[in-house]
């Protein structure tokens, strides 16, 4: 960042603020947070595009991740071999996604990946609760907790299916008034 | 990992690598091109390029699967037909930029000959296919380098298709008929638009980057094509104008950005606090910003010009400090008060001369000092209003509240700016509380056990704060009459308690009450969040109570002073028809010159409006000083104090009673508020204030976000920051129409001072511009405006404007009628579509951007099902740092490249975890290394056992 190497070429600068909410300032910035996590792995010249990926209990270190309990799932829905071993791209595109400018449909796209747990394109009652689980660290009783996804599964589902689906997940989260204030990650 | 593979690996690296990167190269750059040609055939292709990627691996699997069988025996082939290729192509390692000059050298060639298309077609097509073969052969080879894999399959994939659908494309490019003209320009357009878009898109950065370059690539090609004959160069020029202006605005955007100041600190602040405190400073910050630009106004249009440009301190009577005070003008003590130089400075309103026009530039002070005056109300009410109107735009669109509790209290109430494991902490113990209290809340659905009791002691709440704020009104009121006392009496006499009593009862106000309303709301046992509403709305009267009955007390005030200026500017009329007499008497002239007194010494007014201003200075000050004493007192100390006294204590203060303070959200953003509106008030009467503002914000910036940093603790029971930011913007809106009440009415009817002020000797502050209107402006101007004051044209302006009111309610109404009904209707057709669609398969885009976003399949062991393929083939994928394991990638994928490639991108439902942990059922061919692995740095975490 500081010294004079060129980090990238202007055309890759132009192009990840095309891609992204960034500035040019903030794609340096962030290239000097990703390399600080793994400065042996990571090069400091990004201007032939080398594919280095780091792994997920680095970027878990990350003090803005550090204490969100759904850190793990954050970093795996952004990386992209599912695995949570983040390329520069998919960091870019993590914070891009999370930054304050983005739109809300996008955010609600990753929010949804990001709780539904298996992967399998619903929330489904086992997702609830390993949400739950992490937002309560496991305070509730077994009660509570299939209350708590009993009574969210009724508010939400509008089909009946006892699962979230997109569609469902959207029209709950686009009511919500917090959503947008605190889906945001600041870099 | 077998070692032996490793070597072999290494030798397969050593002899391939080259020509692979060079290749590799040349060839992506060549795609690109031919990618873009081809492209334009295909207007529908670009819109779903998702479902296009699938068909075309679809369509690329078998081929590659036949292909596959002979891979071995082909592959030296291959390299030399790369080798050779790269030899025509003037030589390996060309670098970018050179490839890319090729590729505009070739893309004009290209557009020449589609000029005279007609021969050289069959050609052509000729060269796609081959260039089609070599893209696959590519891609195979690419996949070697670990490195570089996926984006060569990208680029396979779309070359392939592109050229695919390329033959049945080109017959119809032959003639560039006006339809298709208008159809690439529309494709321009379209291109366009994606770029402009793109970051929206939930999309993998690879895929937006790939696609990003496309699209340039496309625009770039076609954009100067577009124009025809004489419209070419026009039509070029406008286009590199626009990317030039594109260009330029990015930067400035950049710039701007570079320039919001205390990003770090807010952040730092967020992430210890969560998103409520922050909103407070970053309230404070968009504050700062507002005043910048007020202060830039009073300063650049009144301050400056009179500094500059007006008769220097010393020439006349209101820039003099009168004889009397001149012993004691200099003293600190009255210095502190703004007596003295101060109240003679530019500071106040006092200063400014009436002199219709200064300096070289003809400047006109008084109307320019008017229109400032109203400017800066102008200018806060639009940017409120603006800023309401971004954020109304943001906030959900807000369902019945109860809709939604528990789904929002799961996936909306983490905070994710949250870095301090204190906060998470308390984070998760309000989450747990609040889960628990919805829990209990839908339990019983709260019973009310004496419902009499409790209205009874709600009322009784109610009606003591009432009291209180009735109390504290009127010691405000007596306070203020009764330093108009002392001020009639002498200063020296007065202690300085006496002299600071308003400021000091007003801030001591302020800092009782509230905690006094907190207690007294324990009494209504309300919901917290309901109580943190009254709380507020009862703190905001008080303000606006003392501030109103400021104002009353300052306005009996003005009326004394008019009486007494009155008196005296007949005195003065008096005395100097007397001189003149007495001259003219004397001396037998009329030629008069006049009276020979040194400023100082003149007899003057009380300049009523320089004391409205000294005492909303005061008044800031004080305001100033208070809250500034009780962030050191009540929260430097009181932490100073539990840090080190806890060692010799007999309980622990940090757990137990004092502890730590937290920070007052709500207060402090009052404060803020009502801060400004004495700034709106006061500016029209001292200048300085602005002033003096800027200098709290700036230093109430560092200050606060230190002493948050260093002495509070986060807050247990965590405020809504929910639509906060509208909230206080209203309390904003509502202060700013309460303050500018005051200053409109004293513009419009009070009568400025005779010998101070910008307006003296005016009947009426608007004077000035009426003046102005009359003398400076060309007559029909002058005539249209009597016209436009005519109370017969403003009496039916005004019915006109309640119609419109009345008419745009109306169709707001509709339009919330129409809203619902759309709400509703949306919402039965998403139940139906739910119904219908069995879950079978997604048709709408996002669900497959969706399901895009799923982990890259071709990463993970192909299901059972397909033909066993060997170990290594994952390895091939999955080993992304050639550094390490070359030799296992290059190997795997000379064995096996395909099937791992062939594995159908996840479009069908998708009804299994593709994650490693249900991995192939009967998956014993081995570990799957995942990327993690391949670094050693142990495996990828498994963390979420379902």
């Amino acid at each position: 960042m500081g010294n004079k190497q060129t980090t990238f070429t202007e055309e890759q600068l132009e192009a990840f603020q095309d891609c992204t909410f960034f500035t040019r300032k903030e794609i340096q910035r962030l290239h000097g947070r990703y390399r600080e996590l793994a400065p042996h792995l990571v090069p400091l010249d990004y201007t032939n595009n080398p594919d280095i990926r780091v792994p997920l209990t680095l970027i878990v270190t990350m003090p803005e991740l550090k204490e969100n309990p759904f850190r793990d799932r954050i970093v795996e829905t952004f990386s992209e071999d599912g695995h949570g071993n983040l390329s520069f791209n998919d960091f870019v595109d993590m914070f891009s996604a999370l930054c304050e400018t983005s739109p809300r449909e996008l955010k609600t796209i990753y929010a949804f990946r990001i709780y539904d747990f298996n992967r399998d394109n619903f929330i489904c009652k086992e997702d609830l609760k390993m949400t739950l689980n992490k937002l309560t660290k496991g305070e509730l009783t077994p009660e509570e907790v299939s209350l708590v996804c009993d009574k969210s599964m009724e508010e939400a589902d509008l089909d009946g299916d006892s699962k979230l689906s997109f569609s469902d997940f959207e029209n709950m989260v686009s009511k919500a008034p917090d959503f947008l204030s605190n889906f945001h990650v600041r870099i | 990992m077998p070692p032996k593979r490793k070597n072999d690996a290494a030798i397969k690296v050593e002899d391939v690598g080259m020509e692979i990167d060079v290749a590799s190269d040349s060839g992506s750059e060549d795609e690109a091109r031919r990618r873009a040609k081809n492209r334009r055939a295909k207007p529908q292709r670009k819109s779903k390029p998702v479902s296009d990627h699938e068909e075309d691996e679809e369509d690329e699997a078998p081929r590659k699967r036949v292909r596959k069988k002979k891979a071995k025996p082909q592959e030296s082939d291959e390299e030399d037909e790369e080798d050779n290729r790269s030899v025509k192509r003037k030589r390996p390692k060309a670098s970018r930029k050179k490839a890319k000059e090729e590729s505009e050298e070739e893309s004009e060639e290209d557009r020449d000959k589609r000029k005279k298309r007609g021969t050289a077609v069959s050609k052509k097509e000729k060269e796609k296919q081959n260039k089609e073969k070599m893209g696959n052969v590519k891609g195979k080879q690419g996949k070697n380098m670990g490195g570089e894999n996926d984006k060569k399959k990208k680029n396979v994939k779309l070359s392939s298709s592109s050229s695919s659908s390329s033959s049945s494309s080109d017959s119809d490019e032959e003639s560039l008929s006006e339809g298709e003209i208008a159809a690439l320009k529309e494709q321009v357009e379209e291109k366009k638009k994606l770029i402009a878009t793109l970051r929206n898109k939930p999309w993998r950065m690879k895929r937006r980057l790939v696609l990003l370059k496309e699209a340039q690539g496309f625009v770039e090609e076609f954009e100067g094509a577009l124009g025809k004959g004489k419209g070419r160069k026009l039509y070029a020029f406008k286009v590199m104008m626009a990317k030039k202006l594109i260009k330029f605005k990015r930067d400035f955007e950049n710039f701007k950005t570079a320039c919001i100041p205390w990003e770090r600190k807010i952040k730092d602040v967020e992430s210890h606090f969560g998103s409520s405190v922050a909103s407070y400073f970053i309230f404070l910050r968009w504050m700062y910003g507002l005043n910048m630009v007020l202060f830039g106004f009073m300063f650049g249009l009144v301050v400056l010009p009179e500094i500059l440009m007006g008769l220097p301190y010393g020439s006349i009577p209101r820039k003099t400090v009168p004889r009397e005070e001149q012993d004691t003008a200099m003293d600190f003590s009255v210095l502190s008060d703004f007596g003295g130089f101060c109240q003679y400075s530019f500071l106040f309103y006092g200063y400014y001369n009436s002199d219709r026009m200064i300096g070289v530039l003809k400047f006109r002070l008084p109307l320019s000092y008017l229109l400032v005056g109203v400017g800066i109300f102008g200018y806060s009410l639009m940017v409120v209003i603006r800023t309401m109107a971004r954020n109304s735009n943001e906030g959900g669109d807000g369902a019945d509240e109860g809709e939604f509790t528990f789904s929002w209290k799961m996936f909306t109430s983490w905070d994710y700016l949250i870095g301090n494991p204190e906060t998470a902490d308390n984070k998760y113990a309000s989450i747990t509380t609040s889960f628990k209290e919805s829990i209990v809340d839908e339990q019983e659905n709260q019973k009310d056990e004496n419902i009499h009791l409790r209205r009874f002691l709600r009322v009784l709440a109610n009606f003591l704060i009432t009291c209180t704020l009735g109390g504290s009104g009127y010691l405000i009121y007596f306070v203020v009459k009764r330093s108009q006392d002392f001020a009639k009496m002498e200063q020296d006499k007065l202690s300085w308690l006496e002299k600071n009593e308003v400021e000091f009862v007003m801030s001591l106000l302020g800092l009782v009450c509230p905690p006094l309303f907190e207690t007294i709301a324990e009494l209504e046992d309300y919901h917290p969040r309901i109580a943190l509403k009254w709380q507020l709305g009862r703190i905001f009267a008080l303000f606006l109570g003392n501030l109103y009955t400021f104002l009353f007390a300052l306005f009996d005030e003005v009326n004394e002073k008019l009486e007494t200026e009155k008196s005296i500017r007949n005195a003065t009329i008096w005395a100097l028809e007397q001189y003149y007499a007495n001259y003219s008497s004397h001396f037998n002239t009329t030629d008069v010159p006049p009276p020979n007194v040194s400023p100082a010494d003149v007899i003057r007014g009380p300049c009523w409006e320089n004391a409205v201003g000294i005492g909303f200075v005061k008044l800031v000050v004080s305001d100033i000083q208070v809250s500034y004493l009780t962030i050191l007192v009540g929260d430097f100390l009181r932490a100073v104090i539990v840090r080190f006294l806890n060692y010799c204590w007999c309980w622990d203060l940090e757990a137990g009673f004092p502890s730590y303070g937290e920070f007052d959200i709500s207060g402090n953003v009052l404060g803020l508020v009502f801060n400004q509106g004495m700034i709106w008030m006061g500016a029209f009467y001292a200048p300085g204030l602005v002033g003096l503002n800027i200098l709290r914000l700036l230093s109430s910036m560092y200050y606060q976000c230190w002493a948050v940093m260093c002495c509070n603790v986060p807050h247990e029971r965590v405020f809504k920051a929910s639509r906060s930011n509208n909230f206080y913007m209203g309390l904003l809106l509502l202060v700013l129409f309460l303050s500018l009440l005051p200053v409109v009415y004293a513009i419009m009817t009070l009568s400025p001072s005779f010998d101070c002020g910008p307006f003296s000797g005016q009947e009426r502050m608007y004077d000035v511009v009426m003046e102005t209107i009359e003398q400076d402006l060309p007559s029909f101007l002058s005539n249209i405006f009597s016209y436009a004051t005519n109370p017969g044209l403003i009496l039916p302006a005004v019915l006109l404007m309640l119609l419109a009111l009345y008419y745009l309610n109306a169709v707001s109404k509709g339009y919330q009628q129409a809203n619902m009904d759309l709400k509703r209707k949306m919402k039965m057709a998403r139940d139906e579509e739910k119904n219908r669609r069995n879950n079978k398969d997604s048709t709408n885009q996002v669900m497959k951007d969706l399901e895009d976003l799923l982990p890259n399949k071709s990463l993970i062991p192909p299901p059972i099902k397909e033909e066993p393929a060997p170990p290594d083939v994952v390895i091939a994928k999955g080993s992304k740092s050639p550094k390490i394991k070359p030799g296992a990638a290059a190997k795997g994928v000379n064995l096996q490249k395909d099937v791992s490639l062939a594995a159908p991108n996840p479009r069908a439902p998708v009804t299994f975890a593709p994650g490693p942990r249900r991995g192939p059922p009967g998956n014993a061919r081995g570990p799957h290394p995942g990327p993690g692995r391949g670094r050693g740095r142990g495996g990828p975490p498994r963390r979420h056992e379902s």
